[in-house]
């Protein structure tokens, strides 16, 4: 894969100025567009022809008015019937070629933009998802890019046809009469100002519809996700007192965009009427003077009504343009996003992996985290032996998480290096890194796919080989993997292992999920496995039984998991503490708890300790409640436990 | 099988029966919708009825100018009929024109009143319903019904409706305008409705299929990106991406073939329009010369002529989209009206006794629970819980805790027998009692968006800051509160943000204190905590538990130390019943998960 998928120029492009003029803002399109350009100017002079077309019409209606019809030879009236059909045909004809020249093209300048977008945000670090919610990509993905090809193929081609038109238009007018013409032209003067002024109202008022909308979803989901609270707390009427309170919000301005509307309608039904009404007025005295014939009136009205879509469209079509122009700011916001997590230049390779993996003095501290403040990592040195298994240790927010996406480089170390068999992980290929070091993650993510693909996600080297030897393999991987994870639930889904799961399959539980996600960690056959407190959702028996399955895998493997509870360390051949972004101590889990008080803290029973703890909390209590300070000693209490257990930021996976 | 409710809403192969029953009780929706502003409808279409009569006046008042006003002027110099007609024209444009508006304004008005008491209907039914309706009709269908269903309602209502009313009404008065002036010229725009029907029926036709799988690629598109952009981890980690890269463009692919081919129908259709309505004056202009030119006709109605037979088709081409927004808008009230055919199982008693100050003594009378006659789940129970006892449960999964556990809370209805609190029949007490007296904490500690005192307060929405505090202190959950960015106005985001399980346990924890319930019951609401948080978590449950009756569902053995009485459950039935220390002392199935469990400790 290629370091940064940028536009088909080749070149990332240069991060934005403030503010670029609109043309060259929307300039940017053009490397993605090129290969439809002529299409597109060859569907500009199919509108322009269709748009002279629509007003040599009058013209003939004009010669038929003031010739056959004033002499009264009715002869003279086929042709120029004739002509007025045939001059309709093609008006038809030259519509239906810019749509066919115009439209088919710009589908494909949306793919390729969408094609693009959507290598970029692969290819973009876990940092950067981190910022953006899906649906601010996904909107951009999406009505962006929508607005772009439908601008690209009717907004762009008809402003530049439709205001040649304009013009030539006003000329056929003032040729037959400069005051008619001029009145004309300035009556439809505040049609184009009102135009483009409601545009830019209205798009502020539906924006705040969609918002108020999206506001109201969201409420609709929450009384939806959260209503066993709801109901456990009788809270029903009280969440539809605010849901009545949203809906008013949005009825009222789903009302004032109809008043919008309403202006906007009434600027176009009056304006237009109102100059035909003073044009007839002009016309009649004109004509009555001799200064117009009849047919040159006749013709004036044709003329006027086939020019009033065009007026009417320009304010329109400059506010689609600049709102265009604002999509395509969107779109680029993105595509110059610098990815900072990217392939060496020279990519070293290692062979077969040991699994030696190694953490030296790694820091790690968020971009826009202030540089004096400490990182979630500061100065972590650990070494993990070939096929030597090590539990993580720690209260939330002591960076167990991120230690664990430092490994497969889904973030980079601040400062400090991590080797694999001694060698820079930033020196390896992404791919290759990744094919070395497998992860399950606490919060399982499984895909539209059949529980197969699912698992064997990590073994492309099965699935995309045809072979029998391929197939059969990737059954007893899929099958070891499965038994491993205690997933035997998978066959008796409906249809077994190819059961589609995921957003839009069949819903699991979280603990399924667990289970096919920690399936798929193992079927990858890592030399390094991590896995970030994979079990969580699983109940104790079926804990107990995954256990000592894994521990069978991690006996030959390299394993880093990160546990909270005392039977998930037991896994391990040795321990890691890690408080407030330092490994503390290393050891077995026995001495540890011998030596560690932390330790003790963070992961030793309740039933040994807080029996203890809790006796000497009780006898601290009476003894404050004694002297009037219960209060405060609860306090003070929560308050040393909690400095030592909450880092300045949550973990990175949040 | 039934179509009532919400069964069978996944099919599409109805029966003539079914589909008669389903179309009946969406039609019985809508009245009920209609009823209440029928007053406005009626003079709603007044409004628009009269602009668009003004409106429509234009061409025929210009005929008149030329026909009348210039033969006055050349003859006599006679100023009067082309001013009176010029003053006509202007008041029928600035009529119209306030008309028109003061319609958009008013149909608005109307439209968001029947969607607002639609959008209410649904919420509230939703809230109704009970926990058995939602843990078989997906939260996803749920929110679809009263997200995107009514959605294409209130499109079919703001412009459907809207293009199709005034759409008609134009076209009918257009016509009837040319008859008027002219009958002749209004067979030949009769003549054109033949192919204008039959496009425009060939346009609906093909649309309703492209539009829909339009829909269906977009669709797929959407899942396969938010898919990817949720799951990045997962797709970093595994190497999906250049395979993802294939299929994602395969279905950008499928969505653009789509779409260029719905464009290209209307590159069809517009056209068509076009060409009909520009033969159509051609015809109507060669009707009309003729008997211009033998004096039949003025030159001035021809001209009229000639606009409006070029007018007439204006709205065709907004008409004919109104067909799409209608099947849309029809499919998604009738998914609507099956939501709302729908029975809480568990309803409000409808002559409810109060209980005041309830004292916490709980009793299941013989009762039996069951989903369906073949999965029976508790097959007959007979407990007391005295006021003020703490009672673990354990059990394998599948052994009815939870059952048990929910049929105290009100989320499900003994099937037979009673459940009592204080003697009174839940089924028959004051639903605000009964929530004030019994409250349910689950292993999925919700938060809803707000700050984090929103959240507690949840628990008791009077509650002052100074009590939300100290049902915090109380939990064990001030301290971490009180280090996040804004303290207790820190904003959660959506489903928790930024806020740890654990954390979000313990907020819940603190909403249960707030809400001071007799009775409590704690569903695995320790299963995601870490031990210290646990730890934290164990203490504040001394204090939360002392005075009240409490029922403790946990997969730990650590948590049912603090309990004054264990339960061990097996197949819907009671198997082991007494302290801790007596059954740990003895040799029932307790005593060997307890040993299991000390064994696993270190």
């Amino acid at each position: 894969m290629s370091t940064t998928a940028s536009p088909p120029a080749g070149h990332p492009a240069p991060p934005a100025p403030p503010r670029m003029s609109t043309a060259r803002a929307l300039a940017r399109i053009l490397p993605y567009a090129k290969p439809a350009m002529p299409w597109i100017y060859a569907g500009m002079v199919a509108a322009l022809l269709a748009g002279v077309i629509a007003l040599a019409i009058p013209l003939v209606l004009q010669s038929l008015v003031d010739g056959p019809l004033a002499t009264g030879d009715p002869s003279q009236i086929w042709p120029a019937a004739i002509a007025v059909l045939v001059l309709g045909i093609l008006e038809a004809v030259f519509i239906a070629l810019r749509r066919f020249f115009v439209l088919t093209p710009g589908t494909h300048i949306e793919a390729r933009m969408r094609n693009g977008l959507y290598a970029q945000l692969q290819d973009l670090p876990v940092a950067f998802h981190d910022r953006w919610q899906s649906g601010q990509l996904l909107s951009r993905a999406v009505s962006d890019l929508n607005l772009i090809r439908r601008w690209l193929s009717f907004g762009f081609v008809l402003l530049i046809v439709n205001g040649i038109t304009i013009v030539i238009g006003f000329v056929v007018l003032f040729s037959w009469s400069l005051w008619l013409g001029l009145l004309f032209f300035v009556m439809s003067v505040p049609l184009w100002i009102y135009g483009y002024l409601f545009e830019q109202k209205y798009s502020v008022i539906a924006r705040r519809a969609q918002d108020q909308q999206g506001d109201l979803a969201t409420a609709v989901e929450e009384s939806v996700h959260g209503i066993r609270v709801l109901k456990a707390f009788g809270r029903g009427k009280h969440s539809l007192l605010k849901f009545a309170e949203q809906a008013e919000l949005l009825r009222a301005t789903e009302i004032d965009k109809a008043k919008a509307i309403a202006g906007i309608w009434f600027w176009l039904v009056l304006i237009p009427d109102v100059a035909f009404a003073l044009c007839l007025l002009g016309g009649v005295a004109l004509a009555a003077n001799g200064e117009l014939s009849v047919g040159e009136l006749f013709a004036f009205f044709a003329t006027a009504t086939v020019l009033r879509f065009p007026i009417e469209s320009i304010g329109f079509l400059l506010a689609m343009t600049y709102d265009t122009r604002a999509a395509t700011d969107r779109f680029f916001e993105v595509m110059d996003e610098v990815n900072t997590i990217t392939d060496p230049a020279a990519p070293v390779s290692i062979e077969a992996p040991t699994g030696r993996l190694t953490f030296e003095n790694v820091v790690f501290r968020y971009q826009d985290a202030p540089a004096d403040q400490p990182g979630i990592l500061d100065g972590v040195t650990l070494e993990l032996e070939p096929g030597e298994t090590m539990a993580l240790v720690g209260v939330t927010g002591s960076g167990k998480t991120t230690m664990t996406a430092l490994a497969t480089r889904l973030y980079d170390v601040t400062e400090g290096r991590v080797l694999l068999d001694g060698v820079d992980i930033r020196d390896l290929t992404r791919e290759e890194l990744r094919r070395h070091i497998a992860m399950a993650f606490e919060d399982a993510t499984l895909f539209s796919a059949s529980v197969r693909d699912n698992v064997l996600l990590g073994r492309p080297d099965l699935t995309e080989d045809p072979s029998a030897e391929a197939a059969a393999e990737a059954e007893r991987v899929l099958a070891e993997a499965l038994d491993i994870a205690q997933a035997d639930f998978v066959h008796s889904l409906p249809d077994g292992v190819d059961t589609t799961v995921g957003e839009e399959g069949l819903s699991l539980s979280g603990g399924q999920r667990q289970r096919l996600a920690l399936a798929r960690a193992v079927a990858a056959n890592p030399a390094v496995l991590v896995l970030d407190d994979p079990l969580s959702a699983l109940d104790v028996d079926t804990e107990a039984l995954v256990e000592a399955a894994l521990r069978r895998v991690l006996a030959t493997t390299t394993g880093l998991i990160v546990a909270h509870r005392p039977s998930t360390v037991q896994m391990a051949d040795r321990v890691a503490l890690l408080q407030q972004g330092r490994i503390t101590d290393v050891g077995t889990h026995s001495e540890l708890l011998k030596r560690n008080e932390h330790y003790r803290y963070v992961i030793s029973s309740l039933e040994d300790e807080e029996l203890a703890a809790a006796e000497r909390a009780d006898r601290d209590l009476k003894l404050a409640e004694q002297e009037g300070r219960r209060r405060d000693a609860i306090d003070r209490e929560a308050r040393v436990i909690d400095s030592a257990s909450d880092g300045p930021r949550g973990e990175v996976a949040r | 099988m039934s179509v009532t409710g919400v069964e069978g809403e996944e099919r599409s192969n109805y029966t003539r029966a079914e589909s008669r029953q389903i179309r009946a009780r969406s039609l019985r929706l809508l009245g009920s919708l209609v009823r209440p502003v029928r007053g406005r409808i009626v003079v709603t279409m007044i409004v628009i009825v009269v602009s668009i009569a003004l409106q429509v006046a234009g061409p025929a008042l210009i005929a008149l100018g030329i026909n009348q006003g210039l033969p006055a002027l050349l003859d006599s110099n006679d100023w009067m009929p082309v001013s009176l007609t010029v003053a006509a024209y202007l008041f029928t444009a600035i009529a119209g024109a306030s008309l028109i508006a003061l319609y958009q304004v008013m149909s608005a008005r109307l439209s968001q009143a029947i969607l607002l008491d639609l959008r209410k209907r649904v919420f509230l039914h939703t809230q109704r319903l009970s926990l058995e309706f939602h843990e078989s009709y997906t939260s996803g269908r749920i929110i679809a019904r009263q997200t995107s269903d009514l959605d294409s309602i209130r499109e079919l209502l703001d412009s459907g409706l809207n293009q199709l009313v005034s759409g008609l009404i134009y076209m009918g008065f257009t016509a009837a305008a040319l008859v008027l002036l002219d009958p002749t010229s209004g067979l030949v725009l009769a003549a054109s409705l033949i192919p204008l029907l039959l496009l425009t029926r060939w346009f609906q036709v093909r649309s309703q299929k492209l539009f829909r799988q339009t829909r269906v690629a977009s669709a797929r598109l959407i899942v396969h990106f938010v898919e990817t952009m949720t799951g990045i981890r997962a797709v970093k980690a595994f190497r999906k991406e250049p395979r993802n890269a294939t299929q994602f463009a395969g279905h950008v692919e499928d969505y653009r073939h789509a779409n260029a081919r719905v464009i290209q129908l209307f590159g069809i259709f517009d056209p068509g329009l076009v060409l009909i309505g520009n033969v159509t004056v051609a015809a109507a202009l060669v009707v009309g010369a003729f008997r211009v030119v033998e004096g039949e006709l003025l030159i001035g109605t021809l001209l009229a002529v000639v606009l409006y037979t070029r007018r007439f088709f204006d709205p065709a081409e907004e008409m004919a989209m109104f067909y799409n927004s209608y099947q849309s808008a029809a499919a998604a009230l009738e998914k609507i009206s099956g939501v709302l055919e729908e029975k809480p199982s568990v309803p409000d008693p409808t002559t409810p006794i109060d209980l005041w100050k309830a004292k916490g003594a709980v009793h299941f009378d013989r009762v039996r629970f069951a989903y369906n006659p073949e999965t029976v789940v508790l097959p007959e129970l007979e407990l007391s819980i005295p006021a003020g006892q703490t009672i673990a449960l354990v059990g394998t999964t599948g052994a009815g805790k939870s059952t048990l556990a929910k049929l105290i809370a009100r989320f499900y209805d003994p099937t037979e027998g009673a459940v009592t609190l204080d003697g009174v029949d839940l089924r028959k007490m004051h639903p605000k009692d009964l929530r004030r007296a019994i409250v349910m904490v689950t292993q999925e500690a919700y938060l809803f968006s707000g700050t984090v005192a929103d959240n507690i307060a949840l628990g008791n929405p009077e509650a002052s800051r100074e009590q939300i505090e100290a049902a915090a202190k109380a939990v064990g959950a001030h301290d971490f509160i009180v280090s996040l960015p804004q303290g207790y106005e820190t904003d959660v985001n959506k489903r928790g943000g930024r806020v740890s399980a654990g954390q979000r346990q313990l907020i819940s924890f603190a909403r249960a204190f707030l809400a001071d319930p007799t009775v409590l019951i704690l569903d695995e609401a320790t299963a995601s905590l870490d031990i210290p948080s646990e730890r934290l978590v164990q203490r504040g449950l001394q204090t939360l538990l002392a005075d009240r009756t409490a029922v403790i569902i946990a997969h730990r053995l650590s948590t049912v130390a603090i309990a004054d009485r264990v339960l061990v459950m097996e197949h819907g039935r009671i198997i082991e019943d007494g302290t801790p220390a007596e059954l740990i002392a003895g040799t029932g199935k307790f005593a060997q998960l307890h040993a299991a469990w000390r064994e696993s400790l270190v």
